[in-house]
């Protein structure tokens, strides 16, 4: 592990992907016992990721995220009662339970929305570093996708111009070697999606996406090239969800095999960073059962808070379609 | 119908009515193939291409990567170069990925080209609310497409019509859309185990009827019925006609039907603003106005995104409750 690291940053990392991780498992438990609607594309084994990536950023950066967003909004701080409250369609919810799922998003805390389009987040992410260009702020902008997004022309499109215009912006592909049910060699030709940055004239850098520490230091070198007004780079992080597509359902699945999702959850982020907490002494098992009980607190009040929370009724359906407030 | 005919009438759902419409295709046309995201291995999302790799193999039945410009660019050069496509666009909302390649390229080839090019491609793709699945995968995008001259469009609300829709649209020889609808995957209704075509451009009656016609579109023929069950205990005999050809639209079917009625009402599940309603209304004024006894209804959805909530999901789409006030209304019952 790197030298100078604090314990703070070292202790929010793995407590961002407990958070995750737990609140995952829960929406996805809710969802079978058909309390959460809709489908949910949950990111459980990418949680090294959305962390690594994340502590990097502060409120006024910006990303976009994408149908599997769960992950990125906690991380960028998203609170669980709104979070769930959206997944439960709650007029409490982020997005007032108009968006759901694959819309959650959050402005002030820099969230430019989960999307349920396919590659819809780089070109967003790319006018959002054009616009802290224009605005000569300091902000950063990342946009998160996967390999399957990587095949979509608005991700070649957005890369292009970050780079031409060198925009303060993160690509972050987080390969996780399938698009749906598609494997990635099904998909594309390339065995890293990182070896496109060439094309564009930007950095690409691959990084084990399942080693917390090592997606911390990859993502710390691109947002600050970008902050410094170096441009973009592309971040590659080879991880593996656990889960189906969709669903919880993560073994005896078709298109994989079960030795592979073992051989993938031997690697397990969350676990390996808590060895390697306990060995350099920074955590002990009691702070880490602390953390546990803290966190599954924070989940249950959330899910109280969602059900105790009254659904929108029909009079908001025409609200925010359109801006009818005074001009800004 | 004899008895010994009904006796063997085989019901299928509509999942795989489609299944067994793109068999056949690919049966009788050594030239067609499927591609798309997800239509190997998997079979669609929506599961009604199972079995279909295993059949034609992988050159026939091809997974594509996550490229919609790119796939329904795949299916025009290969049609204007001598195959059959058929391209699945896995949700309708993702033409918005692909909406060049359809508008600018696909539908007008043919045109710019002074009919040098002929384009038999077929494009499966699917529409409609009601999963929860929010803005973005459940939309009806009919009437976008429908106002592109060189592409046809229809939209079977039933297994029957989605198997025969399907092969006269591989066997034409323009583009052809057929919207599928996701809530009625599980529908079943008699299906023929033969090849048989449904004609494009041609409406159905589905429920005869003298006091008012409502003309339903896709899933919404359902609604249509129901509200006319509805409406029968209140003495209105609804007639009721499955639209299912967008483009062409059979005015002449719609018109016969306002001589006998004189009376319309039209439900899609589409906004209903700028919806195709619009323009069957603008369609029976012009061609049956004198036959008109009061001002045509129309009843679609809200001018809103789809909710994500289910509490507002339900509001949002029309449905039988809905189909019957308006029609009351406009009765003045
Ligand atoms: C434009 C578009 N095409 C297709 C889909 C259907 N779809 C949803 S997720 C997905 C796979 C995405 O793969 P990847 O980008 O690798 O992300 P992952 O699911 O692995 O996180 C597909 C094909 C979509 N939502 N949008």
């Amino acid at each position: 592990m790197a030298k100078k690291i604090s314990t703070k940053v070292l202790t929010d990392l793995h407590l961002n992907m407990v958070r995750i991780r737990r609140f995952e498992e829960e929406a996805g438990k809710l969802m079978e016992d058909g309390k959460i609607p809709g489908a949910l594309h949950l990111y459980v084994g990418q949680e090294a990721v959305a962390s690594g990536v994340m502590a990097h950023l502060n409120n006024q950066d910006q990303i976009t995220s994408t149908h599997r967003g769960h992950g990125h909004v906690i991380a960028k701080g998203g609170q669980f009662s709104p979070m769930f409250a959206e997944l439960y369609g709650k007029a409490t919810g982020y997005c007032k339970g108009k968006g759901g799922s694959m819309h959650i998003s959050n402005m002030a805390l820099g969230i430019l929305g989960a999307n349920g389009i396919v590659g819809g987040g780089p070109p967003i992410a790319m006018g959002a570093a054009f616009s802290n260009k224009f605005r000569k702020s300091k902000q950063v902008s990342v946009t998160f996708f996967g390999d399957g997004a990587s095949n979509e022309g608005s991700f070649h499109e957005a890369a292009n111009m970050a780079a031409l215009y060198q925009l303060p912006c993160v690509f972050v592909c987080e390969n996780n070697g399938f698009g749906e049910y598609t494997a990635q060699s099904n998909h594309q030709a390339v065995t890293d999606v990182a070896d496109r940055a060439a094309g564009y004239g930007m950095p690409g850098v691959v990084v084990d996406g399942m080693d917390v520490m090592a997606v911390y230091e990859a993502a710390e070198a691109a947002v600050k090239r970008a902050r410094s007004g170096a441009g973009p780079t592309l971040l590659e992080c080879k991880t593996y969800r656990y889960y189906d597509h969709v669903g919880v359902r993560g073994m005896g699945l078709t298109y994989r095999t079960d030795e592979e999702v073992e051989a993938w959850k031997q690697r397990d982020a969350i676990e390996s960073f808590e060895a390697l907490l306990v060995k350099q002494g920074v955590m002990t098992q009691k702070k880490l059962d602390n953390v546990y009980a803290r966190v599954d607190a924070d989940i249950q009040e959330g899910i109280a808070f969602a059900e105790s929370s009254p659904f929108p009724t029909e009079d908001d359906l025409l609200e925010d379609v359109y801006f009818v407030g005074a001009k800004s | 119908m004899s008895e010994a005919v009904q006796k063997n009438a085989r019901m299928l759902p509509y999942v795989s009515a489609i299944t067994e419409g793109v068999q056949q295709v690919l049966r009788e046309q050594d030239n067609a193939f499927v591609a798309g995201e997800d239509v190997g291995q998997a079979g669609s999302v929506f599961g009604y291409y199972q079995g279909l790799l295993a059949e034609f193999g992988d050159r026939r039945i091809v997974d594509t990567p996550i490229s919609e410009k790119g796939i329904i660019g795949l299916g025009v050069g290969a049609a204007a170069t001598g195959c059959r496509p058929i391209i699945d666009v896995m949700f309708m909302d993702f033409l918005g990925e692909c909406m060049d390649e359809v508008a600018n390229q696909m539908a007008k080839m043919r045109f710019m080209f002074g009919g040098g090019a002929t384009l038999p491609i077929t494009v499966l793709t699917m529409a409609g609310a009601g999963m929860n699945l929010a803005a973005q995968h459940s939309q009806s995008w009919e009437a976008w497409l429908a106002h592109l001259p060189g592409v046809k469009v229809v939209m079977p609300s039933n297994a029957y019509d989605a198997k025969g829709l399907i092969i006269a649209a591989a066997r034409d020889d323009n583009p052809v859309f057929v919207v599928l609808n996701k809530m009625s995957l599980a529908m079943p209704a008699e299906v023929p185990e033969e090849m048989y075509e449904v004609p494009i451009g041609k409406a159905q009656i589905v429920k005869e009827g003298t006091d008012f016609s409502i003309f339903g579109i896709g899933r919404m023929v359902h609604e249509a019925l129901a509200a006319a069950k509805t409406l029968e205990e209140l003495g209105v005999n609804c007639e009721v006609v499955d639209v299912r050809s967008i483009q062409p639209f059979d005015s002449e079917t719609a018109v016969a039907s306002i001589k006998k009625t004189h009376r319309a009402l039209i439900v899609h599940e589409a906004v209903r603003f700028g919806g195709f309603g619009g323009e069957i209304v603008a369609q029976l004024q012009e061609q049956a106005f004198d036959y008109l006894d009061a001002p045509i209804a129309r009843v679609g959805a809200p001018f809103s995104p789809v909710p994500y909530s289910p509490a507002l999901e339900q509001v949002y789409i029309p449905n039988a409750g809905r189909i019957v006030t308006e029609v009351k209304k406009v009765l003045g019952l």
